[in-house]
């Protein structure tokens, strides 16, 4: 797609030269370089609960957020209304942050390079609206089929069209249509009037709706959150205290999310306060380690054609046999710290600043067969699935709350524990994986992460590993 | 387009969507401006200023509902936004209970609720830009330890809320808000900590000083350093009053209407029975003047009101909108909640655990051995089943005194019997957000550590 095929110049009659002369006026008040980040967002979503389809929605949210950099200052503004007199109200306020005289002083504006890792022909938000709300008819259905212990199901479909366009004052124009939808469902299951419990599953990605139809089909995700429910009703206090931690491949990945991922984002870096601020080149993890962030990953949720900057977006090795490599940038953290982009600025909307931000966090398959690393354990928890977790980036301590474990007990999976809180350092805990499986697999795509108030749709991956020690926050 | 003309822009469009085949229909329209500005080691940062607004549609047909909402508008736009959620009432199953409220359940508290000044608007940048200097400033020099800073910033939101119905009601009201905080870092040796304070209020004159502010921020900053992690044992834990609001989230989840009437919640069919200790009553109340949980209606047009959730221990009363209270058969009470569009949600006006009499020195010098927790992290409570395991950081209580920083470690219990367990509450309950509470000392949790 041209820029001249793109929503803004065919309904807008945004133009070239518009955007020259918007970045122009960005840059009237001085300053080293502003850009336009122009959004049109299209959403919908469909609920069942109750065996009800409760709700539908959909709704339009456009606008556009200009931000000038000067220094280490950024000014930024935005407006949801895109008419010119509006846009340039906005480059206006922005440009205050800025005074002399500007060091930007022509803006040729040419179409930038992009991948195209999700050609969607028909996003899902484009389809008719009967086709969507059989997928939550049908997980309601299945979840409810699987066990007569199930006695709820919610089943939530969304998704959404985000179009955006990004100029800059180096004269990158860059659009990009990103179709996004995800499936998820919760059952709760409760025998003989007992304490209820739940269980969760949910997937998608920048897909069409035949992902639904064909490949994880809602049946899949009802069935995967019954099974969950109904294994933890026979779910016994979690153990208190350091012990091995086995987990399982996939979203248990969340550890590389929190433990690594957000220490290794380049504005705190450059602040200094990380808790991996000044240690690159230096052993963060065992050998066994090494940790990917990949936004270029074929129909991926953490995947970008270009990150929301304008930058296309690229495999980033974080961490390589152990061995700290490198940070995530931004424009303005790697035009500071002087390093290449990595493609990671990211934004929820034109209503918000830019920052370094993840996009798919995995680690590499290693050598060991998963029933080999659960067989060398005598005494330990194996995690299977995670609810949210969170860091403190400088003290490194973070933290990822178990939803479905078992007891390991002589090198075999015994009981289900009921939910806990597994805590460590980030920079100290990775030096205890001693066991990295051969299993990678990348999360089924439901994940969001949230930083300063920004929530993004983000990937994350791991193999079965274990770790000799970490503490377990259960009662037992 | 002016004020006034959104006011009746809103009612407009409800009548519109019943003129298209609507039985009813709910509008809301919100307004706002934002400004912030962050400065950071004494320089500013980043600056932002902004205004946008949005309206959003529901619609009944029958029992059947449709929701939209949108960013534009102009005509084009509002013909869409009609349009988009008569469409989707075709697509929803008939629901029995989805219903608006009673015409006789409208209305709106009277006489001034304190929530809007026009002093936040009029601010000068320099002085919003300053404050957060000041702030940043005073934690820079409270100690040489203190030498970075994640920075200090200053933020001001003004909006106006409209709402209106087919059952008659039209309403709005305008809010301000202003506020800054300061997150300093600290360093000694190998270790660094950071942590931040903040001082907010719907007018500017209310605000703490700035130099207080940095101040506090920096000595909660630097009694972090060199934490250790403790051996696993059970014992008492004392919330601060930051922590304990969090229990406060918790609880207000377990009160939530739709998680009663999914039995998702521990407090399900518990209404009049004795849940926790005697120490402790909670109030939802809309109506205190100039707090930021306050409004003259919820979202959904009924009046906000004073709802004692626990009394002594004894659970009194859910938090309902309409329909979780239609399906419970009981009476909304007012705590309606919703974004731009859909079903509403549920909410809460000023939620807080009613105070004791003990100072926050007594209840600690009342513990030999315990945890007084500052901060926690992760989401690691189940509402369902009440299971409660957080990451947690703070000081270690010997003899009665805070002795040693403590991190890396986990606290673990029921909510059942925490609650049962509150064995002090504190007399410095504070206002600082829409949920409050004093310090909390529970008997027993598990301390998940080395």
């Amino acid at each position: 797609m041209q820029f001249s095929d793109s929503i803004f110049a065919a309904r807008f009659q945004i133009t070239k030269r518009d955007l020259e002369a918007y970045l122009a006026e960005a840059l009237s008040q001085g300053g080293d370089y502003a850009d336009l980040y122009f959004e049109y967002l299209a959403t919908s979503s469909i609920s069942i609960d109750e065996g009800i389809v409760k709700s539908a929605a959909q709704g339009v949210s456009m606008g556009v957020g200009v931000r000038v950099i000067a220094g280490e200052r950024t000014g930024y503004a935005y407006s949801d209304d895109l008419a010119p007199e509006k846009v340039r109200k906005a480059a206006n306020v922005a440009a205050h942050i800025a005074s002399g005289p500007s060091k930007v002083d022509k803006f040729d504006l040419n179409e930038g390079r992009r991948h195209n890792l999700y050609p969607v022909l028909t996003a899902p938000t484009e389809t008719a609206f009967s086709e969507r709300v059989e997928l939550v008819k049908r997980a309601d259905r299945a979840a409810r089929a699987f066990d007569p212990r199930v006695f709820q199901v919610q089943a939530v479909y969304a998704d959404n069209l985000r179009q955006v366009l990004v100029a800059t004052s180096e004269g990158v124009l860059t659009i990009d249509r990103q179709p996004l939808a995800r499936m998820s469902v919760a059952a709760l299951a409760r025998e003989n009037g007992g304490v209820p419990q739940r269980g969760h599953a949910g997937g998608g990605g920048r897909v069409d709706l035949d992902f639904f139809l064909l490949e994880k089909t809602p049946e899949h995700f009802a069935r995967e959150s019954a099974r969950e429910a109904i294994a933890m009703l026979e779910a016994v206090e979690a153990p208190a205290g350091e012990m091995t931690v086995v987990l399982g491949p996939g979203w248990p990945g969340i550890l590389l999310h929190e433990a690594v991922g957000h220490g290794l984002e380049a504005d705190f870096n450059r602040k200094g306060v990380s808790a991996f601020s000044g240690r690159i080149g230096q052993k963060v993890a065992s050998e066994l380690c090494t940790v990917i962030d990949d936004g270029t990953i074929g129909h991926r949720r953490g995947s970008l054609n270009v990150d929301d900057e304008g930058q296309p977006t690229q495999r980033n090795v974080l961490i390589e046999n152990g061995v700290l490599r490198g940070y995530l940038q931004d424009k303005l953290s790697s035009t500071l710290l002087g390093s290449p982009s990595t493609g990671s600025g990211r934004r929820e909307s034109y209503a918000h600043i830019p920052m370094p931000r993840m996009t798919n966090t995995f680690m590499l398959s290693g050598q060991s067969a998963p029933e080999d690393i659960i067989r060398s354990v005598p005494k330990g928890l194996y995690c299977v699935s995670f609810g949210g977790g969170q860091v403190d980036i400088t003290s490194g301590n973070f933290v990822f709350s178990a939803s479905e474990s078992y007891l390991i007990e002589d090198g075999k999976l015994t009981r289900p524990v009921r939910n806990a809180t597994l805590i460590g350092n980030g920079p100290e805990a990775l030096k205890y994986v001693s066991m990295v499986g051969n299993d990678l697999r990348l999360d089924e795509g439901v994940g969001v992460c949230g930083k300063e108030g920004q929530s993004v749709p983000v990937g994350v991956g791991i193999p079965t590993i274990k770790i000799d020690r970490m503490t377990v926050g259960g009662t037992a | 387009m002016n004020g006034n003309h959104l006011f009746e822009l809103a009612q407009d469009i409800v009548r519109r969507a019943q003129a298209a085949g609507a039985s009813d229909a709910e509008c809301t329209i919100a307004e706002g401006d934002e400004f912030s500005a962050n400065v950071r080691m004494r320089e500013v940062e980043n600056l932002k200023e902004a205004g946008s607004r949005g309206a959003g549609l529901r619609i009944l047909k029958g029992h059947k509902t449709g929701a939209s909402y949108t960013s534009d508008l102009s005509s084009e736009g509002i013909e869409h936004l009609l349009k988009s959620a008569i469409e989707l009432a075709e697509i929803t199953t008939e629901d029995p209970h989805a219903d608006l409220p009673d015409a006789a359940e409208l209305g709106s508290v009277e006489g001034d609720l304190q929530l809007y000044s026009p002093d936040v608007e009029q601010l000068d940048t320099a002085l919003k830009i300053d404050t957060a200097k000041r702030a940043e400033e005073a934690a820079l020099s409270a100690d040489p330890r203190i030498s970075n800073s994640e920075g200090a910033s200053f933020d001001t939101l003004t909006g106006r809320h409209i709402f209106a119905n087919s059952r008659g009601f039209a309403g709005e009201y305008r809010t301000s808000y202003c506020g800054f905080s300061c997150v300093p870092v600290a360093r000694e040796g190998e270790s660094m900590e950071r942590d931040y304070w903040e001082s907010s209020a719907r007018r500017f004159d209310r605000l703490e000083a700035p130099e207080a502010v940095g101040q506090k921020a920096a000595q909660r900053a630097l009694r972090r350093l060199n934490a250790v992690k403790v051996d696993t044992q059970k014992v008492p834990v004392v919330f601060e009053p930051r922590t304990a609001r969090s229990l406060l989230d918790n609880l207000f989840e377990a009160v939530h209407g739709m998680m009663i009437y999914r039995h998702e919640s521990f407090l399900a069919g518990k209404l009049g029975e004795k849940v926790a200790s005697g120490r402790v009553t909670i109030v939802d109340d809309a109506t205190l003047p100039g707090l930021f949980g306050t409004s003259p209606f919820d979202d959904e047009g009924v009046p906000s009101r004073r709802t004692v959730v626990m009394e002594r221990g004894v659970l009194k009363s859910y938090l309902l909108n309409t329909y979780a209270a239609r399906k419970l058969e009981m009476k909304t009470t007012g705590n309606a909640s919703r974004g731009l569009t859909g079903n509403a949600g549920i909410g809460h006006g000023n939620f807080f655990l009613e105070p004791g009499v003990q100072t926050p020195e007594q209840i600690i010098a009342s513990i030999p051995n315990g945890f007084y927790v500052t901060e926690l992290i992760g989401m690691g409570v189940n509402i369902v089943t009440g299971d409660y395991s957080r990451g947690a950081a703070g000081l270690w209580i010997r003899d009665g005194e805070l002795a040693f920083a403590v991190s890396e470690v986990t606290i673990a219990a029921n909510l059942k019997d925490m609650l049962m367990g509150i064995e002090a509450v504190g007399s410095d309950l504070e206002f600082r957000g829409s949920v409050s509470a004093p310090t909390l000392m529970i008997g027993e949790m598990t301390v998940g550590g080395k």
